[in-house]
């Protein structure tokens, strides 16, 4: 007896111990529990309450235009006919113009902050570059208009015009507002962001790689060449996506310097317009119900491109790099 | 004798972590760099191809003779110096994003060898790095498809492609299994017919198997250097004694 019942003791303090184990979290946590979860779950229901209403808002104008509405370049309030080609357009061609100048402009800053600036210089040098992504929208457009067009049309344009006039890209006359001017605000508004995920990204890659291209006696540009940049495409690709986003959603600064002109030129000396400067001017002119329903439907269409601009930006850093991109988590 | 340090110290911040090693390499032969962790064999071998200034704070002073000319003199290019002495590293570092050729072509690349001229160079540096019949179906398969053991195998081809007169390992076989240390040790000695060979290694029974002469660094000192198999038998310094017979370390 003196044996078991110690042994008995043991059993019912287990017991004990397992009802309190199984009897779940307790109701603080659970509490806890519900409100993450509820809260985790607006996010995206929040999202898909976006789309529907702005798909049920843009529903007259869907039905009246079909797609002509995404192919046709008439924007006519008076006789309540809307195409939004040339917003489309200007969208897609303002924000290639920024990244065809902006993606060198951020990757030599990042090759240079990450690779060849003094070690004192990094610090200051990537704390500026990321100051620029803090200054206001608004604020980059009046800089537009009294320091870059003006710049743009004693200095740059006329040479530009005399070497390459004969290019579809430089016809016509440049009045200051532009296609140019837009793509070159968007420019020096993503640069910041392209350059900040990509120093992170050539952070990320091993010392290694670089010592390994540097052992084989190549130079240190070599070594950036061969080693460094290829390790971290996925991450890069990531980083010019991103960017790309930014430029697809940009309003103000945009509308300021790029003329709001509903018309498609081949040429960036030429006014043109986006779709996120058309809805911010025009929301409040919006006088029949169709015209309305045209701009949430020109919204629509700048939300889905938007999201597939992500997912082939998604897609692109798994097929580069399955599995162990470089400095994607900042995605 | 053509690779040789006279006093060479080298620091990190200021502090020293070798000093004033004079040591001369034999060619044609593999020289052990023993010591216990932190002695700065690393160190010392970063800079007989000038990579230890590529580190933090990293200086040299003294002399690094490559055939009589001072590696750190002036008017030394550090790439010039770095094609003709090669390195091989503790992990293996293949060039993740490229093919198993084009990891061999990489130095190759760099040095302006003729592309007509590539394939035959990789082919035999392959095969010199014992690789070639296990690779030679896939050449333009991806590198990171190997194993530990063939990726640093693929290393030791990739560095030698470039033609160096010295090659420098640093724990070549530390991350690889028995089998696959056995083959680059096997590998070592077939070299060294045509390679000065320096090999850093924290495994006393690697140094004896495959080097000519050997030398102990202690607390970033050089306290020893002779033939290998002397230094095994009778050390002469009391510190050497006890490390080689495993009473620190
Ligand atoms: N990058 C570095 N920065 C500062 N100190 C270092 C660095 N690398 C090595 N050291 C120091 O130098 C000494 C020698 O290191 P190392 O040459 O790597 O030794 P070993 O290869 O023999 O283990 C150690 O004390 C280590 O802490
Ligand atoms: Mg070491």
């Amino acid at each position: 007896m003196t044996i078991i019942a110690p042994n008995l003791g043991a059993a019912a303090r287990g017991t004990a111990a397992t009802r309190r184990m199984t009897r779940g979290a307790n109701p603080a946590d659970r509490a806890y529990q519900a409100v993450v979860t509820a809260l985790a779950l607006a996010l995206p229901a929040l999202l898909l309450a976006l789309i529907v209403e702005l798909t049920i808002n843009a529903w007259p104008s869907i039905e009246r235009f079909g797609w002509a509405f995404v192919f046709t370049a008439t924007w006519d309030p008076v006789a309540d006919v809307y195409g939004a080609g040339p917003l489309i357009f200007g969208t897609l061609a303002s924000s290639v113009v920024a990244l065809l100048l902006a993606v060198p402009m951020a990757f030599s800053v990042a090759i240079f902050l990450t690779e060849f600036a003094p070690r004192w210089l990094r610090r200051p040098l990537g704390f500026l570059v990321e100051l620029l992504a803090a200054v206001p929208s608004v604020v980059y457009g009046l800089w537009g208009i009294f320091v870059l067009i003006p710049f743009l049309r004693t200095v740059v344009v006329p040479p530009l015009k005399a070497a390459f006039g004969w290019l579809p890209f430089f016809q016509g006359v440049f009045y200051g507002n532009s296609m140019l001017a837009g793509g070159i605000i968007l420019a020096v508004m993503v640069v910041p962001y392209i350059a900040a995920v990509s120093r992170e990204v050539l952070n990320a890659v091993p010392s290694s790689q670089r010592e390994a291209a540097l052992a084989l006696g190549a130079t240190r540009w070599e070594a950036v060449w061969m080693a460094v940049l290829p390790y971290g495409r996925a991450g890069l690709v990531g980083a010019v996506m991103l960017g790309l986003g930014r430029a697809l959603g940009e309003t103000m600064a945009v509308t300021m310097v790029i003329g709001n002109r509903h018309d498609i030129s081949l040429s960036l000396l030429q006014p043109g317009y986006t779709m996120a400067a058309a809805i911010a001017n025009e929301f409040s002119e919006a006088t029949t119900s169709l015209y309305l329903s045209a701009l949430f439907e020109v919204g629509l269409t700048l939300f889905v491109i938007t999201v597939l601009v992500n997912a082939a930006a998604r897609l692109l850093v798994w097929r580069t790099a399955p599995g162990r991109a470089v400095g994607t988590r900042a995605l | 004798m053509h690779l040789a340090t006279e006093r060479l110290t080298a620091r990190y911040h200021g502090r020293p972590a070798i000093t004033e090693v004079s040591l001369g390499i034999r060619p044609r032969a593999i020289t052990a760099v023993i010591g216990p962790s932190g002695c700065g064999k690393s160190t010392f071998l970063r800079c007989l191809n000038r990579m230890h200034e590529l580190s933090d704070g990293g200086t040299v002073e003294g002399r690094v003779l490559l055939d009589g000319t001072d590696i750190y003199g002036a008017g030394v290019d550090a790439v010039q110096v770095r094609r003709r002495v090669g390195m091989v590293f503790q992990r293996p570092t293949p060039f993740p994003t490229m093919s198993i050729y084009d990891n061999v072509a990489a130095g190759l690349r760099v040095n302006g060898v003729a592309r007509r001229r590539m394939g035959e160079i990789v082919e035999r540096s392959l095969a010199q790095a014992a690789l070639w019949d296990e690779v030679k179906d896939r050449l333009h398969g991806s590198a990171l498809a190997l194993s530990g053991g063939q990726q640093q195998r693929l290393c030791i081809a990739r560095a030698l492609a470039t033609e160096p007169e010295v090659l420098l390992m640093d724990e070549p076989a530390s991350a690889l299994d028995p089998l696959a240390t056995q083959r680059v040790e096997e590998l070592m000695v077939t070299l060294k017919q045509a390679y000065t060979i320096v090999v850093v290694t924290h495994n006393l029974q690697q140094a004896s198997r495959v080097s000519d002469y050997t030398g102990f660094f202690y607390l970033g000192d050089l306290v020893e250097f002779d033939q290998t198999a002397r230094m095994f038998t009778n050390p002469s310094d009391g510190r050497t004694e006890a490390y080689i017979t495993g009473r620190f370390g």
